[in-house]
């Protein structure tokens, strides 16, 4: 596999301001994404993972300009496109593209499927109308929808095939990017392998960079070269996917690990259940987001913010107690 | 193409019975207004002095002739033509004005929305038939001024339903998924959000038709309105200003009156049954 970073996020940062006082003084702020590093190589499917709210969503769109950043750098191709002007952004879109994760709420109701997958060619006026017609009806049938089908309405399909939709969609402008944003969360367990082996034959054949954004480990798991875990806005942990699964460092992770169901009633193992709620994103604790719920917690934990360390190659972890951690669980 | 939702709003409504009688009726009327004139060969301003001046029901004159010796029945089917002109092209009027700015308004928010939204509030503060009154005595009566002022007056109705919804609507995945495949924002507006903000607009059409006619009606029969030989319901009732007529020549102002409360009320039928029809959620 190439070693050309595709995408390159630096230090980006999603703010929504929550209000302030009478006099407009205090601003508070959620701090959906903060500060967060990830890079993308080329033809590799990055997995986000994390649990509902920590910013993984904003993260996605961030990336793509759908929610302007606070902050930060996207250098997508060698481009900072968070400093390109509407126009060029625009042009942009051509190259990055995204799947959504309710393939209900992101097709629009007065559109058929054929309009629909067209319109991203007819925005930009590319080619005859002829031209477009016949790429249109060869995507459909590539994802698997029937030509028959092409001038129905978005209501009349499942879910599944909906979302089908949304990735031809997603295709038709040949982009070399695509955020999934948890594409098959909202998709019945039986259709949910079709349609990530679909996407998995899709990014072998035209060579896709994928960042797949999603709750699930064992989706992650399925798909991902690398894996990134996201806790309250941060990267905790970020490795290749053989080095994260099998050698989780930052509690959180092991965490998430121990959760993951093995249907195997023969095999006893330690789980490690996590006490409390997530923090609001509102007033996230001190120092390390994680202290509040990581049973190994110290005091340094509290006041100082762990940055990502790299703890062997290619494995990044934030967490001030990694290299001891393990001395811990062997004298254990 | 469109069939399957259109036809689910079509029998929705078909089973609605008031809003079916409505639509007959505002039909039948139309008809009336338009053929009857020919038909029958009717004139109302000619003044038949053997009938007399407020003559009865009866004979030729089957609405008996108002205080001048003109054919009531004849007065009430041309005033039905004025009333029906000036309520749906002043809807319509508000109809051009208010949706362009309720979408502008909701789309781009910020600014634009504060402007359009803090001018249709000014506007429906001040209590409109003063204001009315004061643009049509300054421009001067006529039917077409009328229909002009109330058509300009009623356009924030129309951009206060539309940028509500247009703020809903807005926010939802496909209009994002729109910026996304880099759709503009003439395009987002037009094909993805005011297809599917326009339902309560196609309601808010029909109840500002009656509402129009209403202020028509009250213009004339304050003489602000349509002016005399001109008829129109408002001011054939004008008449009814002197108590004598009121109590003894009830002919002269019952007929129009009814005319008008039944075509209000046949056109608020109407739009309850768009209401219904055209909500998706609404049973079959």
């Amino acid at each position: 596999m190439s070693t050309e970073n595709l995408l390159q996020v630096t230090g980006l940062k999603k703010y929504y301001p929550a209000g302030s006082d009478l006099f407009g003084r205090n601003k508070r702020y959620v701090k959906a994404v903060d500060g967060i590093n990830l890079t993308i190589r080329r033809g590799e499917t990055l997995g986000l993972v994390g649990e509902s709210g920590c910013g993984k969503s904003t993260f996605g769109k961030s990336v793509l300009r759908l929610i302007e950043p606070t902050e930060g750098q996207v250098i997508f191709e060698g481009q900072d496109i968070l400093k390109l002007p509407p126009s060029q952004m625009r042009e942009m879109r051509k190259r990055m593209q995204i799947v959504f994760q309710d393939p209900y709420s992101s097709l629009n109701p007065r559109m058929t499927v054929f309009e629909t997958v067209r319109a991203p060619l007819d925005a930009f006026g590319i080619g005859t109308k002829k031209e477009r017609e016949k790429k249109v009806m060869e995507l459909m049938e590539y994802v698997g929808l029937s030509p028959y089908q092409m001038h129905r309405y978005p209501h009349e399909f499942s879910g599944g095939q909906r979302q089908r939709m949304i990735i031809a969609r997603a295709l038709v402008l040949e982009p070399s990017f695509i955020v999934c944003d948890e594409p098959v969360s909202a998709l019945d367990v039986s259709i949910r392998s079709q349609v990530l082996n679909l996407m998995q034959d899709i990014q072998q054949e035209r060579g896709l960079t994928y960042l797949f954004i999603s709750h699930d480990l064992s989706v992650v798991k399925h798909i991902s070269d690398q894996v990134a875990v996201m806790y309250l806005g941060r990267i905790v942990e970020c490795a290749s996917r053989s080095q994260l699964f099998s050698n989780p460092q930052h509690p959180y992770t092991q965490a998430l690990m121990s959760a993951i169901p093995i249907p195997d009633t023969e095999r006893k193992r330690k789980r490690m259940v996590l006490t409390g709620d997530v923090p609001s994103p509102l007033a996230p604790p001190s120092g390390c987001h994680f202290h509040t719920r990581c049973p190994y917690a110290a005091a340094r934990c509290a006041e100082e913010a762990p940055d990502l360390q790299e703890t062997e190659p290619g494995h990044w972890t934030s967490c001030h107690l990694c290299g001891k951690l393990k001395q811990k669980e062997g004298t254990r | 193409m469109k069939k399957s939702y259109w036809n689910d709003v079509v029998k929705r409504f078909s089973r609605h019975k008031l809003a079916m009688i409505g639509l007959t009726v505002i039909f039948l009327e139309l008809i009336c207004v338009l053929a009857l004139p020919l038909l029958l060969g009717l004139d109302p301003y000619s003044i038949d002095s053997a009938a007399g001046f407020g003559a009865p029901p009866g004979g030729i004159h089957i609405l008996g002739t108002d205080e001048v010796g003109r054919d009531v029945f004849a007065r009430i089917v041309y005033g039905g033509r004025t009333s029906l002109f000036v309520g749906f092209i002043s809807a319509l009027i508000s109809l051009a004005i208010g949706v362009p700015l309720g979408l502008l308004a909701g789309y781009y928010k910020g600014a634009a929305g504060v402007l359009v939204m803090r001018l249709a509030d000014v506007f429906m503060s001040v209590p409109s038939m003063i204001l009315v009154l004061v643009l049509v005595a300054v421009i001067g009566p006529s039917i077409e001024s009328v229909t002009i002022v109330i058509g300009v007056m009623g356009w924030p109705q129309f951009a206060r339903q539309l940028y509500g919804n247009v703020l809903a609507v807005r926010e939802k995945d496909y209009v994002q998924a729109a910026v996304a495949i880099g759709e503009k924002d003439g395009r987002i507006m037009m094909k993805y959000i005011l297809p599917n903000a326009f339902a309560p607009v196609i309601i808010a059409f029909t109840f500002s038709i009656a509402s129009a006619i209403l202020q028509e009606s009250s213009l004339s029969f304050l003489g602000m309105g349509v002016q005399l030989p001109q008829a129109s319901w408002g001011n054939i009732m004008y008449a009814a200003q002197s108590i004598t007529v009121l109590s003894k020549r009830s002919w002269l102002w019952l007929p129009p009156g009814l005319a008008l409360l039944i075509t209000v009320l046949s056109i608020n039928f109407l739009g309850d049954g768009l209401r219904d029809a055209l909500d998706p959620k609404t049973r079959l």
